[in-house]
Order: structure tokens, then C-alpha cells, then sequence
């Protein structure tokens, strides 16, 4: 009944795994496919914090708070795009993302 | 013994199918709150592994920064959310397919994966076991890892600028104030004296240049 490493691991694949689904299957809905990658940077997190606590070295959860300071930039730069883009065109569809295809 | 397996699984269990109800909810605010409900049983999880500031940090970025950004940015835009969602269940099955190839493989890693012995041996900073989690943090963060500290602080730095010059427009109709040049005003500037000839009233000739 003890919880190990595989279980985080585990729960972390879960995650990551929703995350790459919510991207398929939102492909018309860039906010989700924004959300479902924030999922996936969880995952990988949850992975480095696990790693660390387990194997007893801290550097892991260092870097997991460097991927967050990452997650958070892409958020805001993303979003930032985003409602630029909707501005410019008055649609967020990714299949109208097309401007530069010459 | 039997509390942290049944918080560890009370967390998993809400983290995941929070997770699910993010890719498939029909409303985006309901996917943004359970985003947030993913976060903090993820925050939960990081507590029970003993990472206490990671987890508190969790809370901070993401539901205090992350998801209200997502939110004012889908209540800000005004998108038929309906539309997008057409499509879903097309890709449905190549968005199974490749998921579970996907978590089959993961679950091959995790399932078969033994530590290297000598991993254990090799660790970089040990946490130390007479301080908080949070002064062991800080104790390697500001001394060995200073200069990724503040590359993140760099990174931050950036993408708040450019999160502004990006947004940031200028309407040329907006009347701005201009305090140099309200202070470079001068009295002859400002108003102008004429004699008015008695019976005629204002000629054109009257007007001040600047009124022309």
C-alpha cells in the first residue's frame, strides 16, 4: 500500500498523455491546446519534484521551479499572441492561421 | 501508513479526471476552473512528496496568475466557442490512437525501470534533512544555481515586456496629455488681444493664428 516513485510516475504519464490527447482533440480551440501544454509542463513537473524526493537531491525541484518560471512566460507571451491575433483578424480558429503561407 | 496512500490517491484520482474535464469541456471558463482544480491536487501531490514550497508556488503562479490570465483573455474575447468545437469528435479517434500508444509507452518506462545503483551515489546537492524544504530550496538556489535564478528572472523580464509591446496599440483619436508642452505655455501662447472695431463685430482678420 506504500507509495512509491512509480506511483508519481504514473500519475505524471496520465497527465502528460491528457495533455497531448487535449491537443488533438481541441485542434480548432487554441486556448485549450494553451491549456492542455500547461498540463503537459504539470506533468514534467511532477516527474522532477518526484525524482528529487525520492533519490533525496534537491537540484530536481530547482529545476522544476525554473520549468514553472518557463510555463508561466509561455503563458502570458501565448495569450499575449493571441489576443493580438484576434484583434488583427476577429478569429482565434487555428485553421485560419494562415497569413504567411504565401 | 494508510493516510498519505489514501490523500496520494484522493489527489491522483482528482488531478486526472480534472485533467479530463479540461480537454473535453464544452465552455473554456469551465475548462480554466478545472485547470485550477488540476493545479491544486497537483500542489496536494507535491506536499505529500515533501516539495511544501513547490507546492505552495503551484497555487501562486498558477491559480493566482496562469488561469486568471486565461480567464480575463476568454472573457475579453469575444469567440463563438461553439464553432471551434466543431471537429472534436473527428479527431477523436486519432487523438485515442495516438494517446494510447502514447501512454502505453510511458507506462513500459515506468513499469520496467530500475535506479541505476550508482545514481544514488552521484547526487548533486542532498537535501538536507535539519531544515525546511523551503531553506533547503534557497540554500543551493541563491549560491550554486544563481546564475539560472536569474536567467529566469531575465526570462520573466522578457516575456513581460514583450507581453506589453505586444498588446500595447496606440489610438491616434485619444486626446493625451502633453506636460512639456502645457508647461512651455506661455501667456502670449495661450490668449491674444484684439480691438474690436465698435458696430462691426469679430472680423476673420480677428482670429488668433492658432484658431486658423
Amino acid at each position: 500500500m506504500t507509495i512509491g516513485l512509480g506511483h508519481y510516475l504514473a500519475v505524471a504519464a496520465i497527465l502528460f498523455t491528457l495533455g497531448i490527447l487535449g491537443i488533438f482533440l481541441n485542434r480548432k480551440n487554441i486556448i485549450i491546446i494553451l491549456m492542455s501544454i500547461e498540463l503537459i509542463l504539470l506533468s514534467v513537473n511532477i516527474n522532477l519534484v518526484a525524482f528529487s524526493t525520492f533519490l533525496g537531491d534537491i537540484v530536481g525541484q530547482v529545476f522544476a521551479l525554473l520549468v514553472l518560471t518557463v510555463a508561466a512566460a509561455e503563458a502570458a507571451i501565448g495569450l499575449a499572441v493571441l489576443v493580438v491575433y484576434f484583434r488583427n483578424r476577429g478569429s482565434i480558429a487555428v485553421e485560419d492561421v494562415n497569413l504567411m503561407k504565401g | 501508513m494508510i493516510l498519505p496512500a489514501l490523500f496520494f490517491y484522493l489527489f491522483a484520482t482528482i488531478c486526472v479526471a480534472s485533467a479530463v474535464m479540461v480537454i473535453v469541456s464544452r465552455n473554456p471558463v469551465h475548462s480554466v476552473l478545472y485547470l485550477i482544480l488540476a493545479f491544486v491536487n497537483a500542489s496536494g501531490l507535491f506536499i505529500l512528496m515533501g516539495a511544501e514550497f513547490l507546492g505552495m508556488m503551484l497555487i501562486v503562479v498558477y491559480v493566482g496568475a496562469v488561469a486568471v490570465l486565461f480567464l480575463f483573455v476568454i472573457m475579453m474575447l469575444d469567440v463563438d466557442f461553439v464553432e471551434l468545437r466543431e471537429g472534436f469528435i473527428q479527431y477523436l479517434p486519432i487523438g485515442i490512437v495516438i494517446g494510447g500508444i502514447f501512454m502505453f509507452e510511458l507506462l513500459m518506462v515506468v513499469g520496467a525501470w530500475v535506479i541505476n545503483p550508482s545514481v544514488t551515489k552521484t547526487i548533486t546537492a542532498a537535501i538536507p534533512t535539519n531544515v525546511s524544504n523551503t531553506e533547503a530550496l534557497g540554500l543551493v538556489l541563491y549560491t550554486k544555481y544563481i546564475h539560472y535564478f536569474q536567467l529566469a528572472g531575465m526570462v520573466l523580464l522578457v516575456a513581460m515586456i514583450g507581453a506589453i509591446v505586444l498588446t500595447l496599440r496606440h489610438k491616434a483619436n485619444v486626446k493625451r496629455q502633453n506636460i512639456n508642452v502645457q508647461n512651455a505655455r506661455t501667456p502670449e501662447m495661450a490668449m491674444a488681444l484684439r480691438k474690436v472695431a465698435s458696430g462691426q463685430g469679430l472680423q476673420d482678420a480677428d482670429a488668433a493664428e492658432w484658431v486658423k
